[in-house]
């Protein structure tokens, strides 16, 4: 028997989750997460494994979906120092690169910024060739101070040839220093394509360094298994991937609930609402996969434009402080968090939760009911209505077609969610559900993705979308797809407006099963 | 009057053009961001009102022209512009009073002060469009027979045209075409104009009323007030419509981005459905078959809840949004005005209507 690991870091609990050769889960557990990350990591394992009804040597793979990357952005702290490099000149030079970006953050990645000649034209023409000299020049002097190198080339995601050279060149002057690549990491949009790219560069040791951490505490407890990450979109990566683009899992872990719960209740088109202790994200599942943004999303302050799962996240949790204001009720948006345990009403604290309010209504029954008698019950249905309330009104904004569709229920908190609402067809809780996004993280599978502006006055609509989808299968297939479980998962194309000659900006994703 | 514009009114600007951009026009943040960086390295831009401009006084419009998502990628030097003002200054033999806006709704809203920065001159409070249009014969000075040409196209390589043609359709056609080799985007110094001209052919203080629109909105949000209804008080607009986009369509006929938002109505439009047909532009809006609203009166989808403007391209399944329609300047709603931008021009077989007298006709209340 072989067995998958999966691991979650959310911003309450860290779940794990085991499952054997025909994804059943053998053994779960969840802990408090921790401010450092690692130690709550370490005692999941320890909890997960604690059963002992799983021989360790045979968990041959373990995915990891962390918020180490996330935290270190928003916090500032252990980001390396970045040579930001732009490929685009003469064109460009009116917004410098980390433009908008707050003081201390620029502060701590060293405020290095240089364009240089190079990059293309939307169909592909050279604006100027790669100034080669330029760029050796630069790597003299960011030399023993930069940590890390962001390349970002003007039209990279239709052709990535320029990015590429100049990373051959600053591994020549710099040796082996991470190099990261705008056209790996984001697509069209310009600047907030490069925050994305200067974002991981800065990240890169922190991804490197919890690598090591995981890959010390699996072979410290017997278990060699090959390393995955989880991304953004719902997808693996290797280890070496993952070290290289680490801004790629920082929005992983509510799409790896909505890849778990797809899993766990066998729907391919559903809305998935995941209800953990401080809020209520609610997902789209389209095609098994979670529906992307189209919109700029900022991560720390910054805006950018990579793969990230199109999300309605709102106040609404298992710890979600309920208030009394004058004749209203008033939800959240704030939460005891963590310190439910603590602070709620049932278990002897002196806050009201939506934990407090389900116990009152008999939907849960967890701590002491005995001591919520200052809760009348009318108070507790007309919370309990408002809270529902909330959940309805973002499904309905989340929902791709007016007809009522699946509503899968997902995360720690979801005994706030009745068993009927309003636009849902149905609401379905799968087994397991508490650890929804732990297994999300061990099934996942492994993508690839491509975005280009394609001219269709001599290629033809379908003969554009055939070749889209033929580079997206080989990005697949590079990122360790088995060929023959490989499936075309979105298919968008967005005409370019105010311009002639038929252009349209194609985005296809294929993903597939791990290959053995 | 003479005020300035600096970073706060910058930010202001660029989200009331995004209200008059109605749906198109592209998003302003490229050109804001072009913009901020100009007066945080050259100062403030003094904007002056089009009635203190000398009659004989010589303004250059400068704009950008050619695809939005092309811009975003490809961003300007930002020598584009002095080069094409110095281009058409030299071929003109004049000095140059002040730039203005040629169209004062999206990014075009922005190009102007980011240039008058780096220049040192002055920004005219006009436009010709008092919102945004696709092509460059659609102008308020077409209409009073000011030519397009000459004209200078410039890019960020260095590439300058100077183009003189017969007529403003020529000029469109012939500058579309080089935008395309080009790169897709290029920046144009445009009907050049005396200050006499420009009175009478100018849409007014179109720059203090982006920068009201966007005050309102931000204090809005400050003063928990609710921002649509800012909006409309300050544009003289309509609500047409409050409702959930149920289904967008979109198809390219001819190079243009076509398309159509259903929008399911909420509060006191339960029941029924408005359709908004948009070409780059939210061009005509029905209500249950029945026209409320067309170009060139101003249709723009707002997000319900913060009045945040949805471009076309952001269109999708299940926003919230509130539908309004401001009257056009009254220069639109001539005869040659309609012929040039009215519904039949876009391939609608509909008359137009002003927007507020269709309101009456309805029996709905004028404000």
């Amino acid at each position: 028997m072989i067995y998958r690991l999966g691991i979650d870091v959310g911003g309450t609990n860290t779940d794990a989750v085991i499952l054997d050769e025909a994804n059943v889960p053998v053994a779960k557990a969840k802990t408090p997460t921790t401010e450092d990350v690692t130690s709550g990591i370490l005692k999941v394992l320890d909890l997960v494994l604690e059963p002992g009804n799983v021989d360790v040597a045979q968990i041959k793979y373990a995915m990891l979906g962390t918020t180490h990357c996330t935290n270190a952005i928003v916090e500032r702290k252990r980001l390396c120092r970045v040579a930001v490099i732009r490929l685009g000149a003469p064109a460009t030079l009116a917004i410098k690169p980390l433009t908008g970006w707050p003081e201390d953050l620029k502060a701590a990645i060293g405020d290095m910024r240089f364009v240089v000649g190079g990059g293309h034209e939307f169909d592909g023409r050279r604006i100027a060739p790669v100034d080669e000299q330029e760029l050796r020049r630069i790597c003299g002097q960011v030399k023993g101070r930069a940590e890390a190198v962001a390349v970002t080339s003007v039209f990279s995601p239709v052709n990535t040839e320029d990015e590429k050279l100049a990373a051959e060149i600053i591994r020549s002057e710099l040796g082996d220093i991470p190099v990261s690549l705008s056209h790996e990491i984001g697509s069209i949009g310009l600047l907030e394509r490069e925050n994305a790219t200067v974002l991981n560069a800065a990240v890169v040791r922190v991804a490197r360094s919890i690598a090591e951490a995981f890959d010390k505490a699996l072979k410290d407890r017997g278990i060699s298994a090959r390393m995955y990450f989880g991304q953004n979109d719902g997808t693996l990566m290797s280890v070496d991937y993952a070290v290289r683009y680490p801004i790629l899992t920082v929005a992983c872990g509510p799409t790896n609930s909505i890849r778990g719960a797809a899993f766990l209740s066998g729907y391919r088109d559903a809305l998935v609402v995941d209800v953990g202790g401080t809020t209520t994200d609610v997902g789209v599942l389209a095609n098994r996969f979670p529906r992307e943004s189209s919109v700029a999303v900022e991560i720390g302050g910054i805006r950018t434009n990579f793969r990230m799962p199109d999300l309605i996240s709102i106040g609404l949790g298992g710890g979600t402080i309920v208030r009394a204001d004058g004749g209203n009720i008033r939800i959240g948006p704030d939460s005891v968090g963590y310190r439910l345990t603590r602070e709620a009403l049932v278990f002897g604290g002196t806050t009201l939760t939506a934990t407090d309010v389900a116990v009152k209504l008999g939907i849960a029954a967890i701590g002491d009911v005995r001591r919520l008698g200052s809760v009348t019950s009318g108070f507790a249905e007309e919370a309990h209505r408002q809270m529902v309330k909330m959940m309805e009104d973002v499904i309905d904004r989340m929902k791709t077609s007016p007809e009522p569709c699946p509503v899968i229920v997902v995360g720690g908190g979801s005994i706030l969610v009745p068993d009927k609402l309003c636009g849902a067809s149905e609401v379905v809780r799968p087994a397991h559900f508490e650890v929804a996004n732990a297994i999300g993280a061990a099934i996942a599978q492994v993508s690839g993705e491509i975005e280009r502006v394609f001219s269709l006055e001599n290629l033809g609509r379908e003969e554009a979308l055939r070749q889209a989808k033929e580079m997206a299968v080989q990005e697949a297939i590079k990122a360790g797809a088995d060929p023959s479980s490989i499936e075309i998962v979105e298919v968008d194309d967005v005409p370019l407006a105010y311009l002639p000659g038929n252009a349209t900006r194609i985005r296809v994703k294929a993903a597939g099963k791990l290959a053995g | 009057m003479v005020r300035e514009i600096g970073v706060r009114e910058i930010e202001d600007i660029a989200t009331g053009a995004a209200v008059l951009g109605t749906g198109g026009g592209g998003d302003p943040h490229v050109g804001k961001l072009m913009a901020l960086q100009a007066v945080t390295e050259c100062g403030p831009v003094k904007l002056i009102d089009l009635d203190d401009v000398p009659d004989d006084a010589l303004l250059m419009p400068l704009a950008m022209m050619g695809a939005p998502t092309v811009l975003v990628e490809k961003i300007p030097n930002g020598a584009e512009f002095p080069a094409a003002y110095d281009a058409l200054k030299n071929y003109l033999g004049k000095d140059v009073y002040a730039t203005m806006p040629i169209e004062a709704g999206g990014v075009n809203s922005m190009i102007p002060l980011a240039s008058a920065a780096r220049l040192g001159i002055p920004v005219v409070d006009a436009d010709g469009m008092g919102r945004a249009f696709p092509e460059l014969q659609m102008v308020t000075f077409h209409l009073c027979g000011v030519k397009a040409t000459p004209m200078v196209m410039t890019d960020e390589k260095g590439n300058t045209l100077l183009l003189n043609t017969v007529n403003n359709n020529w000029t469109e056609a012939i500058a579309r075409a080089a935008t395309v080799v080009m790169g897709g985007s290029a920046m144009i110094a445009i009907y050049p104009m005396t200050g006499a001209q420009a009175k009478a052919g100018g849409i007014r203080r179109v720059v203090t009323l982006c920068q009201r629109i966007g005050e309102v909105i931000r204090e809005a949000k400050i003063q928990r007030r609710d921002p649509v209804s800012a909006v409309l008080e300050v544009t003289g607009g309509f609500e047409l419509f409050k409702g959930k986009i149920t289904d967008v369509s979109r198809r390219t006929v001819g190079g243009f981005a076509r398309g159509e938002a259903t929008f399911e109505g909420m509060d006191g439009y339960k029941g029924r459905t408005m359709k908004v047909e948009f070409q780059n532009e939210n061009l005509i809006a029905t209500c249950d078959g029945e026209v409320w609203a067309s170009v060139p009166d101003l249709i723009t989808v707002l997000d319900a809840e913060t009045a945040r403007p949805i471009t076309t391209e952001g269109l999708r399944y299940g926003y919230r949004a509130v539908i309004i329609g401001i009257p056009c300047d009254s220069k639109w709603r001539s005869p040659a005005g309609i012929a040039t931008v009215g519904p039949r021009y876009f391939g609608y077989d509909v008359d137009y209507v002003p927007v507020e007298q269709r309101l009456a006709e309805r029996g709905g209340a004028l404000r």
